[in-house]
């Protein structure tokens, strides 16, 4: 009997980076993630209010050299990585970025290219092809200019991302659309799923929008009403069914308005990690949020192995021996391991207190109230992300 | 472009897409498939067929090669690869060699 076993983000496609999900998975049983997230840099041409970096961004004198990213690609293919995802800010602010492709397909890497593609000429994205480029992916931050040129902060920016979309099917690399989604462009959401297809892309991630960072200073400008949600829902389900074979596409709903919590990262020092751009090896890429770890970096004396394997912030909270009640003991605590630590920290004020997207979290219906007044707050600028510590959109002419 | 959606018969000339890699995982000492935000894990019969997907081949050939080397009944073996690789097809991770007319 032939047979091909797939693995694939079912449960939880967090970012679409959660590779595994499966128990008695390669993940689980090997130790070391198949995929990792690696931000090469901070620096970003778009503005989006709800970018997943963290507040306190990285400069660019801290970022790792081209030498030294080299060594961690190596590396990372040594202890049996098998995909990395060069992401950002914007990965091709980086002028290394096609050396650090080739160096990735080199030593064996599969290459995923994570990109707000405006800084892309048809020339560079041939070069990242040549290179070794695998797949690429780019944001869009609505379906027309108007919508779209506003949230990301960048005019002419969604003209550019169509251009590039063109430029990558033509180089006859595989295409995924991620369209980051909240109040103010759901309603856009069929006409989206309409350009994905019109794109050629093999691959769709509707995203709501995770309130960590920056998006969590941006809650009130983004959060979703629950009607939106609901018809959110019903689009996508009916998308999926008409296009099977054609487009996949990969939900990722807004947890302040859910019943469990989502099995953030594939539970915490699991199946994931990512880079940041100064070097420290990350549980999630929003783990910074978290006060009172110590994230070791790659130029530590420790390899990334022993970090993964052995730190203080990646055995805090993995596994189950950290939990507290509700969560000890819950039937779902291997499930869900608690939901996600960050979101814990940021509502709570303690990372191991249970994620407040569940029901059995005492500030559930408290959070739940929280969306619906943020979603009718009629709070609609944004605080724009960038090193400044963030500006605010003025008026109608930002 | 390489095309997509393919139907697989016996006379096409299959061949992974370049961005679906066959490769032997010295690490965990399994052979897997990468495509986009995918890893495959495949038997060992469907690596043996996979290794003859080469686009110079047909898909009847790979069939002729298999029913040779295992001594076993044609139609049994060309059953299995074909669903086999339309299964990966569908999935986006199977292409084919199509004759050009320059």
């Amino acid at each position: 009997m032939t047979e091909l076993t797939e693995t694939t983000p079912q449960v939880d496609a967090n970012d679409g980076l959660a590779v595994l999900e499966r128990r008695g998975s390669v993940a689980e049983t090997y130790g070391i993630p198949l995929a990792v997230l690696l931000e090469l840099t901070h620096r970003c041409p778009l503005q989006c209010p709800y970018c997943s970096n963290p507040l306190e961004l990285d400069r660019a004198g801290q970022e790792l050299t081209t030498a030294e990213w080299k060594k961690v690609l190596s590396e990372l293919a040594e202890i049996g990585v098998l995909q990395v995802h060069f992401s950002g800010g914007e990965p091709t602010a980086r002028k290394d970025i096609v050396e650090l492709v080739q160096h990735a397909n080199d030593v064996g890497l599969y290459t995923n290219l994570i990109t707000s593609a405006v800084l892309l000429t048809r020339e560079r994205l041939k070069e990242l092809a040549d290179a070794g480029l695998c797949h690429v992916q780019i944001s869009f931050q609505g379906n027309e200019p108007v919508v779209a040129d506003r949230v990301g902060g960048y005019k002419g920016g969604h003209a550019k991302k169509l251009e590039v979309a063109k430029w990558t099917r033509e180089l006859d690399l595989p295409l995924t659309v991620n369209a980051v989604m909240h109040r103010q462009n759901l309603h856009q959401l069929p006409d989206i799923i309409q350009m994905a297809v019109d794109l050629d892309a093999d691959r769709l991630e509707v995203a709501n929008v995770q309130y960590y960072g920056w998006a969590l200073k941006n809650r009130a400008s983004l959060m979703p009403t629950y009607e939106q949600l609901e018809e959110t829902d019903r689009l996508v389900e009916e998308a999926r069914e008409r296009l099977k074979g054609t487009l996949t596409i990969d939900y990722v709903v807004p947890d302040y308005y859910a019943l469990r919590p989502k099995k953030c990262m594939g539970g915490w020092g699991r199946q994931f990690f990512n880079i940041s751009p100064s070097g420290k090896v990350l549980p999630c890429h929003a783990a910074e949020s978290i006060t009172g770890l110590d994230f070791m970096s790659v130029r530590s004396n420790n390899s990334i192995a022993w970090i993964w394997q052995n730190s203080e912030a990646f055995n805090r909270y993995r596994g189950t021996g950290w939990m507290k009640e509700p969560c000890k003991s819950c039937e779902f605590r291997e499930i869900d391991f608690g939901g996600c630590r960050c979101q814990a920290f940021a509502l709570t004020g303690d990372a191991a207190n249970t994620d407040p997207a569940c029901t059995l979290s005492p500030l559930h219906e408290s959070i739940f109230k929280q969306a619906e007044r943020d979603a009718a707050s009629g709070q609609d600028r944004f605080l724009y992300r960038n090193f400044a510590g963030g500006t605010p959109e003025n008026g109608n002419d930002a | 472009m390489a095309p997509r959606h393919i139907q697989v018969a016996e006379t096409s000339r299959v061949v992974l897409p370049r961005h679906t890699k066959l490769k032997f995982d010295e690490t965990r000492q399994v052979w897997v498939i990468l495509a986009p935000e995918r890893v495959l894990a495949p038997d060992e019969i469907a690596v043996e067929v996979l290794k003859l997907c080469d686009g110079v081949r047909s898909v009847a050939g790979i069939i002729d090669e298999l029913a040779t080397k295992y001594a076993a009944p044609r139609d049994v073996i060309a059953t299995d690869v074909v669903a086999m690789l339309q299964d990966l097809a569908d999935k986006g991770f199977l292409t084919e060699v199509r004759e050009t007319t320059s």
